[in-house]
């Protein structure tokens, strides 16, 4: 059946936004916490630490988002374990968003220099207060542009929870465009939509790149 | 006993031997220059003090505490020695009071308010109580160095250790802080400190100490060692430095 495009189509669009949202919200904070301890693995002083961080960010790197989903998906129904759409996303979502937000993370740690570590242990500090007090909120001033841009990239790539069911965004574009034969309008009003979403993001991270020069 | 006693200390960064079996012992109230070419050790020797380097072998005890065995608790070591850098490493995130107060609010519990009077009490020894509120990036290099030495003596110190604290200042910036270390000589402070500046060493140092290829090569009373060097090798330096 195929029908006009109407305004009411526009605001299914839009209305399939907070799908998106809600993706980018739960990968983020998933991947987070994971980039946390991947960040602090990497950094970490015993050496077989490092390595573990290594090879999970190098695994998780070379290899595809989308089989991610399946593995958990459709993998885990076949071996039995009934996984909803939600908790194979959070969690295909999280070790992706983890490994690369704990590269990132890594990277604004080693930033920092050593000198500053050795500074706060030599007045005492442990190495969770040098953390803490010394190194953290020097390395999130350096964090926080490329997470953002990380973020933009993220809220793109939540198109692919469409294979497991989500009709975010893209997927709601799909049946629009099944239902009204408007490829090119529905896309460029979807692709608008992501537009509208990412552009702020990214003018706010080049704004914070600007303001970084400063030192505090 | 002695502040500090190191024993027959080596240290290797891989192949290459830093320190080569050095000894050495401070006492008590003494000044102790440690001079010698780049790359004698000296700086090294310096960081082993408060456990900033591991050694390989040697014994090195400081304020009775074994600083090189595995279950020495290096953290209430460092609370008792200061250290200042060459480079100050000053917290560039935090003002000069935060900077000063952070180990002894987070190490020692201070409350807030303790904390602040301390931050002036040390500001004022070094001479800056105005730049309290300031921030490091604010502050010259001399001003910036002198609040290093406030934030060391904020944890209260038996031993000092200075490593080449002038050594990245401009010259017109050296006697500000050469002079607050002289305060510190007179009111008694234990210090050892790493330096370029031999009128200093002559002037305020009770001993001077030359490293050379890792050992601890000669060392006496200032005014007569550098007048009159023992060895060639302590002569040759000497030349070199003066001239």
């Amino acid at each position: 059946m195929i029908r006009d495009l109407s305004y009411i189509d526009v605001l299914y669009l839009i209305a399939a936004m907070r799908w998106t949202l809600a993706l980018t919200a739960i990968a983020f904070l998933g991947g987070g916490l994971v980039g946390i301890v991947v960040a602090l693995l990497r950094t970490a002083n015993w050496a077989p630490l490092r390595w573990l961080g290594a090879i999970y960010v190098h695994g998780v790197q070379g290899t595809p988002l989308l089989a991610w989903l399946f593995v958990f998906f459709f993998g885990l129904s076949i071996v039995g374990i009934t996984v909803s759409p939600w908790l194979a996303a959070a969690a295909a979502y999280s070790i992706y968003a983890g490994a690369f937000l704990g590269e990132i993370w890594r990277g604004c740690l080693q930033a920092i220099a050593r000198t500053q570590w050795e500074a706060g242990a030599s007045l005492g500090l442990s190495t969770a207060q040098q953390l803490r007090y010394v190194i953290v909120p020097q390395a999130v001033r350096i964090a926080i542009p490329p997470t953002v841009g990380f973020l933009v990239q993220l809220i793109k790539n939540t198109s692919l929870a469409a294979v497991i069911g989500f009709v975010e965004l893209t997927r709601e574009g799909q049946l629009t465009t099944a239902t009204t034969f408007r490829p090119f309008t529905v896309y460029l009003i979807v692709a608008a939509l992501y537009f509208a979403l990412c552009f702020p993001l990214t003018r706010w991270s080049r704004r914070l790149e600007g303001r970084l020069h400063v030192a505090r | 006993m002695s502040l500090v006693e190191l024993s027959n200390v080596v240290k290797r960064f891989g192949a290459l031997t830093v320190l080569d079996e050095a000894s050495l012992s401070v006492e008590q109230g003494e000044i102790v220059a440690i001079i010698g070419r780049s790359g004698s050790g000296k700086s090294t020797l310096l960081r082993c003090v408060n456990g900033l380097e591991a050694i390989q072998s040697g014994r090195i005890v400081v304020d009775g505490t074994v600083v090189n065995e595995p279950g020495t608790d290096l953290r209430a070591l460092r609370q008792r020695v200061g250290i200042v850098f060459q480079s100050f490493n000053l917290f560039p995130h935090l003002s000069v009071e935060r900077n000063i107060t952070l180990a002894p609010r987070v190490v020692k519990h201070m409350p807030a308010s303790d904390a602040r009077a301390l931050a002036l009490a040390v500001l004022r020894k070094v001479g800056l109580e105005e730049k309290i509120d300031a921030w490091p990036d604010q502050l010259s290099g001399g001003q910036q160095q002198r609040v290093a030495i406030a934030r060391s003596l904020a944890m209260s110190p038996h031993l000092m250790l200075f490593d080449e604290i002038t050594s990245a200042l401009d010259p017109e910036l050296v006697g500000e802080v050469l002079k607050v270390l002289e305060e510190m000589a007179r009111e008694g402070m234990t210090m050892m400190l790493v330096t370029h500046e031999m009128g200093f060493a002559r002037r305020v140092a009770h001993r001077v100490v030359f490293m050379h290829k890792g050992k601890v090569w000669e060392q006496g009373r200032a005014a007569e060692t550098l007048a009159k060097p023992n060895t060639p090798e302590l002569e040759t330096f000497l030349a070199s430095v003066l001239h």
